[in-house]
């Protein structure tokens, strides 16, 4: 930045725009910055799911309940999901952006994924919540 | 009906002929490299990752619901084609996870010099396959 005898560009845009620094892109960082947020707090979700399923092989239904259900257990599974299920459709939203080219298919893509990865987020966490309720 | 952009897509050969420019170099122009091909199992692995997650719902709904359908469920979990698929989704998650921390360190401004995106890549499919095993092992011996 010292060096001012390199070539210099004027910026014609005003204050206002430039922080909000959309341009033509029409969106900032949010995408990128979600995708981030929740791969941070995957890192230590998915190793304590992957251990605590790990040690439920062969569990009953009733040992399966009991350990969802348990408050911690439930907040945890519940947090899960819900980075899980986040960052899994900014996932499947960036790569149908990037292959389906025709506007039409892509938009009833994109609708479709987002409609599952609710639904099926949903499902799960109100399982959750089932178990952690009721038994 | 064409779009105006289309015009620039056609160009002429040198003996006169209008051809349609090519878009891009595509794929197959290029011979596959660490780089591109980690790039690409990294989506592929978050597909899979994807798909796997129904198996989760799954089984957290059947949980939630009876026991005749979390027998259905733990059952197919537990059969051969049901183990085929959990073995591919543990490969898939820890390249996916040791993947994913190589992208939070290139985030963070980390790794961008050529040898170190070579030696990080090989790194990645290394810790994959000893991280898949090692969790393959402690599965059967806590069985």
């Amino acid at each position: 930045m010292a060096d001012t005898k390199g070539p210099e560009i004027a910026i014609r845009r005003s204050m206002l725009g430039r922080a909000r620094g959309l341009g033509a892109a029409k969106s900032g960082t949010a995408h990128w910055w979600a995708m981030k947020t929740t791969s941070v707090a995957l890192i230590p979700l998915t190793l304590w799911l992957l251990f605590s399923l790990i040690g439920l092989q062969g569990a009953t239904r009733a040992q399966v309940a009991a350990w969802a259900g348990g408050p911690i257990t439930a907040t945890l599974l519940l947090a899960t999901i819900a980075a899980l299920f986040h960052h899994l459709y900014l996932g499947v939203q960036t790569v149908i952006e990037d292959y389906i080219h025709h506007e039409r298919p892509r938009v009833v893509w994109l609708l479709v994924a987002k409609g599952a990865a609710w639904l099926l987020g949903l499902a799960a966490a109100i399982s959750v919540l089932k178990l952690a309720f009721t038994g | 009906m064409a779009d105006v952009r289309d015009a620039l897509m056609v160009g002429k050969t040198s003996d006169g002929k209008l051809v349609r420019r090519p878009l891009s170099p595509h794929l197959q122009v290029y011979k596959p490299q660490i780089t591109s091909t980690l790039s690409i199992f990294h989506r592929i692995t978050g597909i899979a990752l994807s798909v796997g997650t129904l198996v989760l719902v799954w089984w957290l709904v059947a949980a939630a619901t009876s026991d005749a359908a979390f027998a259905r469920a733990s059952g197919f979990i537990g059969s051969w084609f049901g183990m085929l698929l959990l073995f591919g989704w543990t490969v898939a998650m820890w390249y996916h996870f040791c993947a994913g921390l190589r992208h939070l360190a290139w985030d963070a401004g980390y790794g961008f010099e050529l040898p170190t995106v070579h030696l990080t890549g090989k790194l990645v499919l290394a810790a994959t396959a000893v991280l898949s095993v090692l969790t393959w092992i402690i599965i059967f011996a806590v069985r």
